[in-house]
Protein backbone atom coordinates (compact mmCIF):
# COMPACT_ATOMS: atom_id res chain seq x y z
CA UNK A 1 0.00 0.00 0.00
CA UNK A 2 2.93 2.29 1.61
CA UNK A 3 5.06 1.52 -1.95
CA UNK A 4 1.78 1.61 -4.36
CA UNK A 5 1.41 5.67 -2.91
CA UNK A 6 5.18 6.22 -2.91
CA UNK A 7 5.14 5.19 -7.12
CA UNK A 8 1.93 7.33 -7.84
CA UNK A 9 3.03 10.21 -6.22
CA UNK A 10 6.59 9.74 -8.44
CA UNK A 11 4.18 9.57 -11.10
CA UNK A 12 1.86 12.21 -11.00
CA UNK A 13 5.08 14.19 -10.06
CA UNK A 14 6.49 13.71 -13.01
CA UNK A 15 3.11 14.52 -15.10
CA UNK A 16 3.20 17.91 -13.68
CA UNK A 17 6.95 18.41 -13.59
CA UNK A 18 6.79 18.34 -17.30
CA UNK A 19 4.67 20.15 -20.33
CA UNK A 20 2.45 16.65 -20.74
CA UNK A 21 0.10 17.76 -17.90
CA UNK A 22 -0.58 21.62 -18.73
CA UNK A 23 -0.38 20.75 -22.84
CA UNK A 24 -3.47 18.07 -21.64
CA UNK A 25 -5.56 19.79 -19.54
CA UNK A 26 -5.90 22.53 -21.80
CA UNK A 27 -6.02 20.38 -24.95
CA UNK A 28 -8.92 18.43 -23.25
CA UNK A 29 -10.85 21.17 -21.57
CA UNK A 30 -10.94 22.95 -25.43
CA UNK A 31 -12.15 20.04 -27.34
CA UNK A 32 -14.81 19.28 -24.59
CA UNK A 33 -15.84 22.84 -24.62
CA UNK A 34 -15.73 22.96 -28.14
CA UNK A 35 -17.73 19.31 -28.68
CA UNK A 36 -20.41 20.29 -26.07
CA UNK A 37 -21.21 23.50 -26.92
CA UNK A 38 -20.30 23.66 -30.98
CA UNK A 39 -20.82 20.28 -32.24
CA UNK A 40 -23.09 19.02 -29.44
CA UNK A 41 -25.24 21.84 -29.65
CA UNK A 42 -25.57 22.12 -25.92
CA UNK A 43 -27.77 25.46 -26.66
CA UNK A 44 -29.81 24.58 -29.50
CA UNK A 45 -31.04 21.12 -27.48
CA UNK A 46 -33.15 23.08 -25.31
CA UNK A 47 -33.10 20.75 -22.29
CA UNK A 48 -31.08 20.70 -19.18
CA UNK A 49 -28.80 17.71 -18.98
CA UNK A 50 -25.01 17.32 -19.99
CA UNK A 51 -25.64 14.43 -22.71
CA UNK A 52 -24.11 17.01 -25.28
CA UNK A 53 -21.13 16.78 -23.00
CA UNK A 54 -20.90 12.81 -21.93
CA UNK A 55 -21.73 12.12 -25.52
CA UNK A 56 -18.39 12.51 -26.87
CA UNK A 57 -16.07 11.49 -24.38
CA UNK A 58 -15.61 7.57 -26.08
CA UNK A 59 -14.76 9.37 -28.63
CA UNK A 60 -12.37 12.20 -27.20
CA UNK A 61 -10.53 10.03 -25.13
CA UNK A 62 -9.53 7.76 -27.76
CA UNK A 63 -6.92 10.03 -28.61
CA UNK A 64 -6.15 11.85 -25.36
CA UNK A 65 -6.58 8.89 -22.89
CA UNK A 66 -3.82 6.61 -24.58
CA UNK A 67 -1.63 10.00 -24.78
CA UNK A 68 -1.76 9.91 -21.02
CA UNK A 69 -0.68 6.39 -20.50
CA UNK A 70 1.56 5.97 -23.34
CA UNK A 71 4.52 6.93 -20.89
CA UNK A 72 3.97 4.68 -18.07
CA UNK A 73 6.12 1.68 -18.83
CA UNK A 74 7.14 2.46 -22.63
CA UNK A 75 9.38 5.35 -21.47
CA UNK A 76 10.54 3.05 -18.12
CA UNK A 77 12.01 0.63 -20.76
CA UNK A 78 13.30 2.65 -22.87
CA UNK A 79 15.21 5.00 -20.21
CA UNK A 80 16.03 1.70 -18.66
CA UNK A 81 14.70 2.44 -15.52
CA UNK A 82 12.83 -0.35 -15.31
CA UNK A 83 15.60 -2.24 -14.47
CA UNK A 84 16.15 -0.40 -10.97
CA UNK A 85 12.26 -0.03 -10.25
CA UNK A 86 12.26 -3.84 -10.68
CA UNK A 87 15.27 -4.55 -8.19
CA UNK A 88 13.73 -2.73 -5.55
CA UNK A 89 12.16 -4.82 -2.95
CA UNK A 90 8.56 -4.13 -4.58
CA UNK A 91 6.24 -6.30 -5.76
CA UNK A 92 5.06 -5.67 -9.62
CA UNK A 93 1.70 -5.11 -8.72
CA UNK A 94 2.61 -2.29 -6.46
CA UNK A 95 4.54 -1.16 -8.83
CA UNK A 96 1.25 -1.28 -11.82
CA UNK A 97 -1.47 -0.21 -9.52
CA UNK A 98 1.03 2.74 -8.50
CA UNK A 99 1.39 3.85 -11.79
CA UNK A 100 -2.14 3.30 -13.18
CA UNK A 101 -3.42 5.17 -9.69
CA UNK A 102 -1.68 8.15 -10.98
CA UNK A 103 -2.44 8.07 -14.37
CA UNK A 104 -5.98 7.53 -13.56
CA UNK A 105 -6.08 10.54 -10.76
CA UNK A 106 -4.51 12.63 -13.29
CA UNK A 107 -7.58 12.17 -15.86
CA UNK A 108 -9.69 12.73 -13.08
CA UNK A 109 -8.38 15.74 -11.92
CA UNK A 110 -8.94 17.28 -16.09
CA UNK A 111 -12.45 15.81 -15.58
CA UNK A 112 -13.47 17.77 -12.35
CA UNK A 113 -11.43 20.98 -13.92
CA UNK A 114 -14.82 20.47 -16.19
CA UNK A 115 -16.93 21.72 -13.64
CA UNK A 116 -18.08 24.96 -15.84
CA UNK A 117 -20.34 22.92 -17.76
CA UNK A 118 -22.25 21.73 -14.39
CA UNK A 119 -22.82 25.20 -13.36
CA UNK A 120 -23.74 26.60 -16.67
CA UNK A 121 -26.69 23.60 -16.99
CA UNK A 122 -27.67 24.40 -13.45
CA UNK A 123 -27.91 28.57 -14.27
CA UNK A 124 -29.60 27.95 -17.09
CA UNK A 125 -32.16 25.31 -15.74
CA UNK A 126 -32.49 22.49 -12.94
CA UNK A 127 -30.87 19.31 -14.48
CA UNK A 128 -31.07 15.86 -12.94
CA UNK A 129 -27.57 16.60 -10.70
CA UNK A 130 -27.88 12.44 -9.75
CA UNK A 131 -28.00 12.14 -13.46
CA UNK A 132 -25.14 14.23 -13.96
CA UNK A 133 -23.12 12.46 -11.54
CA UNK A 134 -23.62 8.78 -12.96
CA UNK A 135 -22.41 10.69 -16.04
CA UNK A 136 -19.25 11.54 -14.62
CA UNK A 137 -18.71 8.18 -13.09
CA UNK A 138 -19.07 6.84 -16.26
CA UNK A 139 -16.89 8.93 -18.13
CA UNK A 140 -14.42 8.42 -15.15
CA UNK A 141 -14.97 4.31 -15.47
CA UNK A 142 -14.33 4.59 -19.49
CA UNK A 143 -11.23 6.78 -18.83
CA UNK A 144 -9.86 3.90 -16.95
CA UNK A 145 -10.69 0.87 -19.44
CA UNK A 146 -8.78 2.96 -22.19
CA UNK A 147 -6.25 3.78 -19.60
CA UNK A 148 -5.88 0.40 -18.48
CA UNK A 149 -5.74 -1.00 -21.86
CA UNK A 150 -2.83 1.97 -22.77
CA UNK A 151 -0.59 0.39 -19.41
CA UNK A 152 -0.95 -3.20 -21.57
CA UNK A 153 0.39 -1.99 -24.37
CA UNK A 154 2.88 0.40 -23.10
CA UNK A 155 3.98 -2.25 -21.11
CA UNK A 156 5.04 -4.65 -24.34
CA UNK A 157 7.06 -1.80 -25.96
CA UNK A 158 9.93 0.66 -25.24
CA UNK A 159 8.53 2.99 -28.11
CA UNK A 160 5.86 5.04 -26.74
CA UNK A 161 4.52 5.63 -30.33
CA UNK A 162 4.03 2.21 -31.09
CA UNK A 163 2.53 2.05 -27.52
CA UNK A 164 -0.02 5.00 -28.36
CA UNK A 165 -0.88 3.31 -31.62
CA UNK A 166 -1.81 0.00 -30.56
CA UNK A 167 -3.75 1.33 -27.45
CA UNK A 168 -5.74 3.62 -30.35
CA UNK A 169 -6.51 0.61 -32.08
CA UNK A 170 -7.92 -1.83 -28.82
CA UNK A 171 -9.80 1.52 -27.64
CA UNK A 172 -11.49 1.98 -30.96
CA UNK A 173 -12.24 -1.90 -30.94
CA UNK A 174 -13.93 -2.00 -27.36
CA UNK A 175 -16.05 1.14 -29.16
CA UNK A 176 -16.64 0.12 -32.42
CA UNK A 177 -18.30 -3.35 -31.15
CA UNK A 178 -20.87 -1.70 -29.78
CA UNK A 179 -21.55 1.37 -31.90
CA UNK A 180 -24.80 1.45 -33.79
CA UNK A 181 -23.43 2.24 -37.62
CA UNK A 182 -21.36 -1.16 -36.96
CA UNK A 183 -24.11 -3.41 -35.23
CA UNK A 184 -27.31 -2.32 -37.98
CA UNK A 185 -24.12 -3.77 -40.62
CA UNK A 186 -24.11 -7.39 -38.46
CA UNK A 187 -27.83 -7.02 -38.51
CA UNK A 188 -28.63 -8.82 -42.36
CA UNK A 189 -26.14 -11.59 -41.57
CA UNK A 190 -26.19 -12.32 -37.74
CA UNK A 191 -28.44 -13.34 -35.16
CA UNK A 192 -29.43 -10.46 -32.50
CA UNK A 193 -28.65 -13.18 -29.81
CA UNK A 194 -24.78 -12.61 -31.70
CA UNK A 195 -25.06 -8.92 -31.93
CA UNK A 196 -25.64 -8.67 -28.06
CA UNK A 197 -23.00 -10.49 -27.07
CA UNK A 198 -20.46 -8.64 -29.17
CA UNK A 199 -22.03 -5.15 -28.40
CA UNK A 200 -21.72 -6.65 -24.91
CA UNK A 201 -17.76 -6.12 -25.43
CA UNK A 202 -18.14 -2.37 -26.08
CA UNK A 203 -17.42 0.05 -23.58
CA UNK A 204 -20.63 2.61 -25.21
CA UNK A 205 -23.03 -0.31 -24.17
CA UNK A 206 -21.76 0.11 -20.71
CA UNK A 207 -21.10 3.83 -20.58
CA UNK A 208 -24.65 4.59 -21.96
CA UNK A 209 -26.44 2.90 -18.89
CA UNK A 210 -24.43 5.77 -16.77
CA UNK A 211 -25.68 8.15 -18.91
CA UNK A 212 -29.38 7.54 -18.53
CA UNK A 213 -28.41 8.39 -14.78
CA UNK A 214 -28.47 4.14 -13.80
CA UNK A 215 -25.43 2.81 -11.59
CA UNK A 216 -26.20 -0.83 -12.65
CA UNK A 217 -23.66 -3.38 -10.89
CA UNK A 218 -23.30 -5.13 -14.96
CA UNK A 219 -22.02 -2.00 -15.99
CA UNK A 220 -19.30 -1.37 -13.15
CA UNK A 221 -18.59 -5.14 -13.24
CA UNK A 222 -17.74 -4.59 -16.74
CA UNK A 223 -15.34 -1.72 -16.59
CA UNK A 224 -13.75 -3.25 -13.71
CA UNK A 225 -13.20 -6.68 -15.67
CA UNK A 226 -11.49 -4.50 -18.01
CA UNK A 227 -9.25 -2.59 -15.83
CA UNK A 228 -8.73 -6.14 -13.78
CA UNK A 229 -7.88 -8.20 -17.26
CA UNK A 230 -5.40 -5.20 -18.61
CA UNK A 231 -3.48 -4.93 -15.73
CA UNK A 232 -3.47 -8.50 -15.62
CA UNK A 233 -2.17 -8.41 -19.06
CA UNK A 234 0.31 -5.90 -17.92
CA UNK A 235 1.91 -8.00 -15.58
CA UNK A 236 2.73 -10.67 -17.73
CA UNK A 237 4.12 -7.94 -20.28
CA UNK A 238 6.07 -7.00 -17.78
CA UNK A 239 7.47 -10.43 -17.20
CA UNK A 240 9.49 -9.68 -20.49
CA UNK A 241 12.48 -8.42 -19.34
CA UNK B 1 26.26 -13.41 1.91
CA UNK B 2 26.08 -14.07 -1.62
CA UNK B 3 25.76 -17.76 -2.61
CA UNK B 4 25.10 -18.65 -6.02
CA UNK B 5 25.28 -22.70 -6.97
CA UNK B 6 25.13 -23.17 -10.96
CA UNK B 7 23.50 -20.46 -12.30
CA UNK B 8 22.38 -20.50 -15.64
CA UNK B 9 20.91 -17.91 -18.34
CA UNK B 10 19.59 -18.81 -21.80
CA UNK B 11 18.23 -16.44 -24.37
CA UNK B 12 16.57 -18.95 -27.00
CA UNK B 13 19.44 -20.99 -27.42
CA UNK B 14 22.32 -18.86 -26.40
CA UNK B 15 23.70 -19.36 -22.86
CA UNK B 16 24.65 -16.01 -21.78
CA UNK B 17 25.72 -17.36 -18.57
CA UNK B 18 26.55 -20.97 -18.48
CA UNK B 19 27.10 -22.83 -14.80
CA UNK B 20 28.58 -20.17 -12.45
CA UNK B 21 28.75 -20.73 -8.55
CA UNK B 22 30.76 -18.65 -6.69
CA UNK B 23 30.17 -17.23 -3.01
CA UNK B 24 31.25 -14.01 -1.61
CA UNK B 25 31.32 -13.23 1.90
CA UNK B 26 31.17 -9.67 3.52
CA UNK B 27 34.24 -7.72 4.09
CA UNK B 28 34.77 -9.24 0.62
CA UNK B 29 35.12 -6.64 -2.53
CA UNK B 30 35.01 -8.96 -5.48
CA UNK B 31 35.87 -8.06 -9.07
CA UNK B 32 33.68 -9.76 -11.92
CA UNK B 33 35.93 -9.34 -15.26
CA UNK B 34 35.68 -10.36 -18.60
CA UNK B 35 34.57 -9.15 -22.06
CA UNK B 36 32.19 -7.34 -23.20
CA UNK B 37 29.29 -10.05 -23.33
CA UNK B 38 31.03 -12.45 -21.69
CA UNK B 39 27.88 -12.30 -19.35
CA UNK B 40 28.94 -10.24 -16.26
CA UNK B 41 26.02 -8.19 -16.40
CA UNK B 42 23.67 -10.82 -17.13
CA UNK B 43 24.92 -12.61 -13.83
CA UNK B 44 24.34 -9.17 -12.06
CA UNK B 45 20.76 -9.08 -13.22
CA UNK B 46 19.94 -12.59 -12.02
CA UNK B 47 21.63 -11.93 -8.42
CA UNK B 48 19.64 -8.83 -8.22
CA UNK B 49 16.21 -10.67 -9.01
CA UNK B 50 15.70 -8.40 -12.54
CA UNK B 51 16.18 -11.67 -14.66
CA UNK B 52 14.41 -14.60 -13.43
CA UNK B 53 17.52 -17.24 -13.90
CA UNK B 54 17.07 -20.26 -16.22
CA UNK B 55 18.74 -22.76 -14.01
CA UNK B 56 20.57 -22.85 -10.45
CA UNK B 57 19.98 -20.75 -7.62
CA UNK B 58 21.16 -17.52 -6.04
CA UNK B 59 20.54 -16.89 -2.11
CA UNK B 60 21.73 -13.35 -0.83
CA UNK B 61 21.35 -13.53 3.20
CA UNK B 62 20.23 -16.46 3.11
CA UNK B 63 17.36 -15.74 1.07
CA UNK B 64 16.67 -17.02 -2.19
CA UNK B 65 16.33 -14.39 -4.81
CA UNK B 66 13.41 -16.45 -7.09
CA UNK B 67 11.54 -17.81 -4.38
CA UNK B 68 11.55 -14.22 -1.58
CA UNK B 69 12.51 -11.77 -3.77
CA UNK B 70 11.31 -9.31 -1.48
CA UNK B 71 13.80 -10.18 1.06
CA UNK B 72 16.42 -10.45 -0.77
CA UNK B 73 16.41 -7.44 -2.81
CA UNK B 74 16.26 -5.39 0.92
CA UNK B 75 19.76 -6.40 1.08
CA UNK B 76 21.01 -5.15 -2.05
CA UNK B 77 22.29 -2.07 -3.25
CA UNK B 78 22.62 -2.16 -7.27
CA UNK B 79 23.95 0.17 -9.64
CA UNK B 80 22.71 -0.63 -13.03
CA UNK B 81 24.93 -0.79 -16.57
CA UNK B 82 23.62 2.43 -17.57
CA UNK B 83 23.42 4.02 -14.73
CA UNK B 84 19.50 4.56 -15.15
CA UNK B 85 17.77 7.28 -13.14
CA UNK B 86 14.74 9.19 -13.66
CA UNK B 87 15.51 12.23 -15.83
CA UNK B 88 12.92 14.47 -14.99
CA UNK B 89 13.74 14.37 -11.32
CA UNK B 90 16.29 16.57 -9.09
CA UNK B 91 18.72 14.54 -7.83
CA UNK B 92 17.27 15.20 -4.06
CA UNK B 93 13.95 14.01 -5.19
CA UNK B 94 14.95 11.03 -6.75
CA UNK B 95 17.00 9.87 -3.63
CA UNK B 96 14.34 10.62 -1.34
CA UNK B 97 12.06 8.54 -3.80
CA UNK B 98 14.45 5.47 -3.39
CA UNK B 99 14.34 6.11 0.33
CA UNK B 100 10.75 6.02 0.10
CA UNK B 101 10.59 2.63 -1.87
CA UNK B 102 13.22 1.30 0.73
CA UNK B 103 10.91 1.55 3.48
CA UNK B 104 12.41 5.05 5.09
CA UNK B 105 11.01 8.07 6.01
CA UNK B 106 10.25 11.21 7.82
CA UNK B 107 14.03 11.98 9.91
CA UNK B 108 15.56 8.19 8.67
CA UNK B 109 14.99 9.66 4.95
CA UNK B 110 16.35 12.69 5.33
CA UNK B 111 19.83 11.41 7.56
CA UNK B 112 20.01 8.51 4.57
CA UNK B 113 19.63 11.24 1.89
CA UNK B 114 22.27 13.37 3.34
CA UNK B 115 24.69 10.66 4.27
CA UNK B 116 24.58 9.38 0.54
CA UNK B 117 24.69 12.37 -0.68
CA UNK B 118 27.61 13.11 1.35
CA UNK B 119 29.37 9.65 0.20
CA UNK B 120 29.07 10.47 -3.97
CA UNK B 121 29.98 14.42 -3.62
CA UNK B 122 26.45 15.23 -4.19
CA UNK B 123 25.88 18.09 -2.38
CA UNK B 124 26.55 21.04 -5.00
CA UNK B 125 23.83 19.40 -7.60
CA UNK B 126 20.86 18.51 -5.26
CA UNK B 127 18.33 20.74 -6.37
CA UNK B 128 19.23 20.07 -10.11
CA UNK B 129 17.11 18.17 -12.42
CA UNK B 130 18.96 14.48 -13.31
CA UNK B 131 19.30 15.59 -17.13
CA UNK B 132 21.12 18.42 -16.44
CA UNK B 133 23.95 16.86 -15.22
CA UNK B 134 27.21 15.89 -16.97
CA UNK B 135 27.97 11.68 -17.08
CA UNK B 136 30.16 11.60 -13.97
CA UNK B 137 27.42 13.55 -11.66
CA UNK B 138 24.90 11.12 -13.12
CA UNK B 139 26.62 8.17 -11.95
CA UNK B 140 27.25 8.76 -9.16
CA UNK B 141 23.65 10.11 -8.50
CA UNK B 142 22.73 6.37 -9.49
CA UNK B 143 25.32 5.47 -6.70
CA UNK B 144 24.14 7.23 -4.23
CA UNK B 145 20.88 5.77 -4.84
CA UNK B 146 22.06 1.91 -4.50
CA UNK B 147 24.13 3.38 -0.97
CA UNK B 148 20.80 4.99 0.62
CA UNK B 149 19.58 2.32 3.01
CA UNK B 150 23.27 1.04 3.66
CA UNK B 151 22.79 -2.68 2.40
CA UNK B 152 24.80 -5.04 3.33
CA UNK B 153 25.23 -6.48 -0.28
CA UNK B 154 26.46 -3.92 -3.33
CA UNK B 155 25.87 -4.78 -6.82
CA UNK B 156 27.84 -2.34 -9.27
CA UNK B 157 27.76 -2.83 -12.73
CA UNK B 158 30.97 -0.55 -14.07
CA UNK B 159 30.46 1.94 -11.77
CA UNK B 160 33.23 3.88 -12.76
CA UNK B 161 32.55 3.69 -16.73
CA UNK B 162 32.61 7.04 -17.97
CA UNK B 163 34.45 8.87 -14.86
CA UNK B 164 37.01 10.96 -15.12
CA UNK B 165 40.55 9.73 -13.80
CA UNK B 166 39.74 11.61 -10.63
CA UNK B 167 36.93 10.72 -9.79
CA UNK B 168 37.56 7.42 -10.82
CA UNK B 169 40.13 7.45 -8.13
CA UNK B 170 37.50 8.19 -5.60
CA UNK B 171 34.83 5.80 -6.28
CA UNK B 172 37.32 3.04 -6.05
CA UNK B 173 38.61 4.69 -3.11
CA UNK B 174 34.64 3.92 -2.06
CA UNK B 175 34.48 0.64 -2.89
CA UNK B 176 37.31 -0.62 -0.98
CA UNK B 177 36.15 1.73 2.02
CA UNK B 178 32.30 0.35 1.78
CA UNK B 179 33.49 -3.25 1.41
CA UNK B 180 35.11 -3.25 4.59
CA UNK B 181 31.77 -4.67 5.97
CA UNK B 182 29.85 -5.31 3.66
CA UNK B 183 29.47 -7.84 0.09
CA UNK B 184 30.96 -6.13 -2.50
CA UNK B 185 30.63 -7.18 -6.79
CA UNK B 186 31.35 -5.02 -9.11
CA UNK B 187 32.12 -5.18 -12.80
CA UNK B 188 34.78 -4.02 -14.84
CA UNK B 189 36.72 -4.28 -17.70
CA UNK B 190 39.47 -2.10 -16.10
CA UNK B 191 42.32 -4.35 -14.98
CA UNK B 192 43.89 -1.43 -12.77
CA UNK B 193 40.75 -1.66 -10.79
CA UNK B 194 41.25 -4.97 -9.92
CA UNK B 195 44.63 -4.45 -7.78
CA UNK B 196 43.31 -0.82 -6.73
CA UNK B 197 40.47 -2.14 -5.04
CA UNK B 198 39.75 -5.83 -5.30
CA UNK B 199 40.43 -8.71 -2.20
CA UNK B 200 39.63 -11.02 -5.11
CA UNK B 201 39.04 -11.09 -9.23
CA UNK B 202 36.52 -13.60 -11.20
CA UNK B 203 37.37 -13.81 -14.95
CA UNK B 204 34.20 -15.08 -16.71
CA UNK B 205 34.26 -15.63 -20.20
CA UNK B 206 31.61 -16.95 -22.74
CA UNK B 207 29.06 -17.58 -19.22
CA UNK B 208 32.13 -19.27 -17.78
CA UNK B 209 34.26 -18.61 -14.67
CA UNK B 210 37.42 -19.83 -16.11
CA UNK B 211 40.09 -18.02 -13.38
CA UNK B 212 39.70 -16.99 -9.89
CA UNK B 213 41.85 -15.70 -6.86
CA UNK B 214 43.23 -12.68 -5.47
CA UNK B 215 45.28 -10.31 -8.11
CA UNK B 216 48.32 -12.25 -6.74
CA UNK B 217 47.22 -15.63 -6.88
CA UNK B 218 45.98 -14.66 -10.90
CA UNK B 219 49.51 -13.59 -11.89
CA UNK B 220 51.15 -10.51 -13.42
CA UNK B 221 50.88 -8.67 -15.62
CA UNK B 222 47.17 -9.15 -15.17
CA UNK B 223 46.25 -8.32 -18.83
CA UNK B 224 48.16 -10.77 -20.14
CA UNK B 225 46.67 -12.97 -17.65
CA UNK B 226 43.41 -11.63 -19.12
CA UNK B 227 44.48 -12.06 -22.80
CA UNK B 228 45.46 -15.72 -21.97
CA UNK B 229 42.37 -16.71 -20.29
CA UNK B 230 39.94 -14.41 -22.64
CA UNK B 231 38.81 -15.25 -26.34
CA UNK B 232 38.76 -11.77 -28.01
CA UNK B 233 34.84 -11.53 -29.39
CA UNK B 234 36.68 -11.05 -33.00
CA UNK B 235 37.63 -14.91 -33.09
CA UNK B 236 34.50 -16.38 -34.08
CA UNK B 237 33.45 -18.82 -31.51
Amino acid sequence: MRNTFVIAKRELGSYFGSPVAYVFLVIFLLLTGFFTFTAGQFFERGEASLGAFFGWHPWLYLVLVPAVGMRLWAEERRAGTLELLMTMPITPWQAIFGKFLASWLFIGIALALTFPVVVTANVLGSPDNGMIFAGYLGSLFLAGAYLSVTCMTSAMTRNQVVAFILSVVACLFLILAGFNPVTDLMVRWASPAFIDTVAAFSVVTHFDGFQKGVIDSRDLAYFLSVIGFSLFATSMALRNR
Amino acid sequence: MIQIDNLVKAFGAKRAVDGISFKVERGEVVGFLGPNGSGKSTTMRMITGYYAPTGGRVRVGGHDVTESPLEAKRLIGYLPENAAAYTDMTVRGFLEFAAELRGLSGAAKRKAVARSVELCFLSSVLHQSIDTLSKGYKHRTCLAQALIHDPEVLILDEPTDGLDPNQKHEVRNLIKELGRTKAVVFSTHILEEVDAACTRAIIIDRGRIVAQGTPDELGRPLDEVFRRLTIPDTVKA
